[in-house]
């Protein structure tokens, strides 16, 4: 018998949080929803452009009635519980529906404050809150001409410019100086004032209302301060209050909000849970919708009785949604008295931008006009990334700023519409844009699924979080979290910690103890395999099944379906017989194409699938590792031995790592190069771990990437001896595969890790660095081993004894 | 959509090998003269036969990972369906099947 789930409330936060429920189990509840409006879900935060015609109602319906029944959802619209009965566990609706329920969430979210003066209950006041207000004010538009909105807040100047829209004046009345006081500082209000008056807004601040003149209809307006201005519609927005009379009522605990611990259930009872605008967290009401996607989140993770997550609160960003006007603005913007702040004001060209740091963090931030780096400047907030390099370039562009090319957060709000975004699957902005207002996606995953855009190189991945921010009008960016892939709902720390508490050995062991949606697919396989193989180097087998055809076969598959071959030649270092045995192979093999590779390699290109084991037997080569998460090559430049400017022997170091650090699987590929002098002809600064050697020792570069994004490396430490650079290469490495997503390269594994942390475990703490190359050791000697040979060997075994079958091609030879 | 090849005859079935010399969730190649068939075992044991050639751009589908009861291209990730043939959304297009049967674990397909 499934448990009943019961929610009062049919909006945003509480249908998001039943949908992360259907995600991690469909199974488990009867689900039914009591809306008070007569409306499914929709997106309140598009109402303002629904009003400035932007958008139309129909767009920002985010689920259809239809979705309800294929979810086999009860759904009560436009009926308003009246009633919580907690010892009974039902709630009753105002038409004397009833309810049992096993869980209750309560979604009521928040009602419009509505400032009592005397005659704010004539015709024609109003709240901008539901789809009904925003009928409301087509209908007067149709009939008045002068409204007035009281409140320079957010909504407040949405509504106005709304109504300017559909051909009223609009008079905004503001308690202070300042518009938005909230989330600007006087400059910035100042230039919003400024861009808005030139779109014909009026304004009226430092302002009190005392009173709301007229007979049955508002007439009027009086002021403190004696004056008047006549009005013939008058909105109030002055913010919102949690809509919590209803837990109240039933005795569960409330504050400002419905009082919620970490995991969203009420403090009062565990049955119920509150999410939204309704619910107090830590002391916090939330107005914005990231953090409350946030929440639902956890409520489901709780919910459905996986119970890792639980929810410590959001920093929140604001962003006005009017067209043509720019506002961003996140954090403590306006410093204490003697914070440090860095500001830029341009009054022509109507920019303005503020950044309060401490610490050489960002605080805070405000900016108009140019918005666009906002978004970075808020994830950089919320990293603590420490901008004191970039300091004096700060404020005229983050995306000039090196090193945030990697993770691509600062180019899109800059782009234009038809600019390709994703240039594996010709995704237009515009197509990314669309599919994030029409089919309210939330996450990048969605907008994959939706467009396909960063569905295969990944490489734009970054700017469609930005996208994704820049749309939403909020930070909303929860790709560190999120789950490996659809199969299940756990990230991969999350997996890795239980392959580990649960000694789990095998990937079809760990997807039945960890409640695999399927029986996994191209992107958690061989993860898993990656993380087992890595927890569990001497009691685990590699599971061939889970690998992708090129580290299944050991070879590169070519465009044909034919295979390149590549050895190793250890640090780019050969000899005349190993050229003559190589030439000999290709031609007794027919191979038509033999190319140096990038990594000082020789590549066979063409090989067919069926003499591969023959190639590597008559070859008598290690394999080179070319097609695998696994060290590729270490590029040397020919160092002091023959270079007139060599300082240090970087070919017989790289020859030496190259044999230290062959046979091992990492997330993802890694190339390191040894440079013998400063001139660094083996570009060690784009490699994963570059060593580039100076005068008494080696420099230790590491985190490059010369691919799809260009990332120089950082400084990691200097030492003296080859033996120091080589036990730090291990425990770099080792960190690196204890840490890495499968698939992560070690640039943003290094950025995300951070540094100074990577710094202190395998440079600074001698016993850790110790540790963790030991460690790599233990895996060297379990599980490494040359794959060529073990596909020889297998060549060479009885028939039953071989278990490479899949390479063997089996031949039907009478046809009929 | 590869009713063709479903013909109403009776079906010759070729002796193709041991059901056990098929890795489980892997594949082996199959050819007939200039056909080429990629033969799969599930994880439940029972056993596809489709074309092995990827719609898209000819990929040998062979070497795909398997996903549930689909296999991915090695190539570009295209998602074929091993019962219906069918290219999964957002793409498009269909590969031929082939009927295949198991009797004492030797593997029988028909062409």
């Amino acid at each position: 018998m499934k448990k009943k789930l019961v929610m009062i409330g049919n909006g945003m936060a509480g249908v998001r949080a039943i949908e992360e429920i259907l995600k991690a189990n469909p199974d488990m509840f009867d689900i039914t929803i009591f809306g008070a409006e007569k409306y499914p879900n929709y997106n309140r935060i598009m109402l303002s452009p629904v009003l400035a015609g932007d958008t139309t109602i129909e767009d920002i319906i985010l689920n259809e009635e239809q979705w309800y029944a294929d979810n086999n959802i009860t759904l009560h619209m436009g009926k308003r519980i009246t009633e919580i009965q907690r010892g009974h566990k039902k709630i009753i609706a105002d038409d004397g529906t009833e309810a049992e329920y096993d869980n209750l969430i309560i979604a009521t979210g928040s009602n419009p404050f509505i400032i009592p003066v005397p005659g704010h209950d004539k015709e024609g006041v109003m709240a901008f809150r539901d789809i009904d207000d925003c009928d409301a004010m087509f209908a007067a538009a149709k009939k008045y001409k002068k409204a007035a909105v009281i409140g320079g807040g957010l909504l407040g100047l949405e509504a106005a410019k709304g109504l300017l829209h559909l051909g009223m004046e609009a008079t905004v009345i503001h308690d202070q100086a300042t518009l938005m006081n909230m989330q600007l500082d006087t400059p910035a209000g100042e230039m919003l004032r400024a861009d808005l008056e030139g779109q014909g807004m009026q304004f009226k601040v430092s302002t009190l209302t005392t009173e709301v003149t007229g007979g049955d209809r508002v007439e009027g307006l009086k002021f403190k301060d004696g004056s008047t201005l006549d009005c013939d519609l008058l909105i109030m927005a002055v913010g919102i209050r949690p809509n919590m009379a209803l837990a109240e009522e039933c005795g569960i605990y409330c504050n400002r909000g419905i009082v919620v611990n970490d995991y969203m259930q009420t403090i009062t009872d565990p049955a119920i849970y509150s999410v939204g605008e309704c619910a107090e967290h830590r002391g916090v009401a939330y107005g914005l919708v990231a953090p409350l996607f946030e929440q639902a989140k956890t409520l489901a993770y709780m919910i459905t009785g996986q119970g890792l997550k639980s929810y410590e609160g959001s920093v929140v960003s604001t962003k006005l949604k009017i067209a043509g006007v720019d506002v961003f603005s996140a954090g403590d913007f306006m410093g204490t008295p003697g914070a440090d702040i860095i500001e830029l004001m341009d009054k022509v060209g109507g920019v303005y931008k503020k950044i309060v740091l401490e610490d050489d963090r960002i605080k805070g931030v405000v900016m108009f006009g140019d918005t666009a780096d906002g978004p970075t400047f808020f994830q950089w907030m919320q990293d603590a990334k420490d901008v004191s390099e970039l300091r004096s370039t700060l404020l005229f562009s983050a995306s000039g700023l090196g090193d945030s090319g990697h993770s691509g957060i600062d180019q899109a709000s800059a782009m234009a519409d038809d600019t390709i975004v994703c240039g594996c699957n010709g995704v237009t902005k515009k197509d990314v844009v669309d599919a994030i207002v029409k089919e309210g996606l939330t996450t990048r995953k969605e907008v994959t699924a939706c467009t396909k855009a960063a569905g295969s190189c990944g490489g734009c991945a970054g700017l469609i979080d930005q996208i994704l921010v820049s749309t939403l009008g909020t930070a909303f960016v929860e790709s560190e979290h999120e789950p490996i892939c659809g199969c299940t709902d756990l990230n991969h720390e999350q997996v890795k910690e239980q392959i580990k508490t649960k000694k789990l050995t095998m990937v079809r062991e760990v997807m039945n103890v960890l409640d695999w949606k399927e029986e996994g697919c191209q992107v958690c396989r061989p993860a898993l395999n990656y993380y087992i193989g890595m927890i569990w180097p001497a009691d685990s087998e590699d599971d061939r099944t889970s690998r992708i055809a090129n580290e299944k076969m050991h070879a590169n598959i070519q465009k044909d379906g034919t295979y390149s071959v590549i050895p190793r030649v250890y640090g780019g270092d050969t000899d005349a017989d190993t050229l003559i045995r190589m030439g000999e192979v290709a031609k007794k093999y027919d191979i038509k194409t033999i190319k140096i590779t990038g990594g000082q390699r020789i590549g066979l290109y063409g090989v067919k699938k069926d003499d591969l084991a023959a190639v590597w037997s008559d070859l008598d080569m290690p394999c080179g590792y070319a097609y695998g998460k696994a060290l590729r090559t270490v590029k040397t430049c020919v160092g002091s031995e023959w270079c007139r400017f060599g300082t240090q022997d970087s070919t017989s170091l790289g020859i030496h790592l190259e044999k230290e650090l062959d046979r091992i699987w990492f997330p993802a590929k890694v190339k390191l190069a040894v440079s013998g002098c400063p001139r660094n002809c083996a570009e060690a600064t784009i490699k994963d771990f570059g060593i580039i050697g100076v005068d008494g020792g080696w420099e230790i570069q590491t985190g490059g990437n010369g691919g799809v994004h260009v990332v120089a490396t950082e400084l990691l430490c200097l030492v003296e001896t080859a033996e120091e650079v080589e036990q730090i290469a291990k425990a770099y490495l080792q960190h690196y595969r204890e840490t890495g997503r499968h698939n992560e390269r070690c640039a943003p594994w290094q950025q995300r890790v951070g540094l100074d942390s990577i710094k202190a475990l395998v440079v600074d703490d001698l016993e850790s660095r110790k540790a963790l190359a030991d460690r790599l050791q233990v895996y060297l000697d379990g599980q490494a081993r040359d794959p060529w040979l073990e596909r020889i060997a297998d060549e060479a075994a009885l028939p039953e004894k071989k278990i490479f079958n899949e390479y063997r091609t089996i031949e039907i030879k009478e046809i009929n | 959509m590869s009713s063709a090849h479903e013909s109403i005859q009776t079906p010759t079935w070729h002796s193709i090998c041991k059901l056990d010399e098929i890795p489980r969730s892997g594949g082996r190649t199959v050819n007939a003269g200039a056909l080429s068939i990629a033969l799969f075992r599930l994880t439940d044991d029972s056993v596809k036969a489709i074309e092995n050639r990827c719609p898209h751009k000819n990929g040998p589908l062979v070497e795909g990972v398997i996903s549930g009861g689909d296999v991915l291209c090695p190539l570009h990730n295209w998602r074929v369906n091993l019962d219906s043939g069918e290219v999964a959304a957002p793409e498009s297009g269909c590969v031929t099947r082939f009927p295949v049967k198991i009797e004492d674990g030797q593997v029988f397909l028909s062409l």
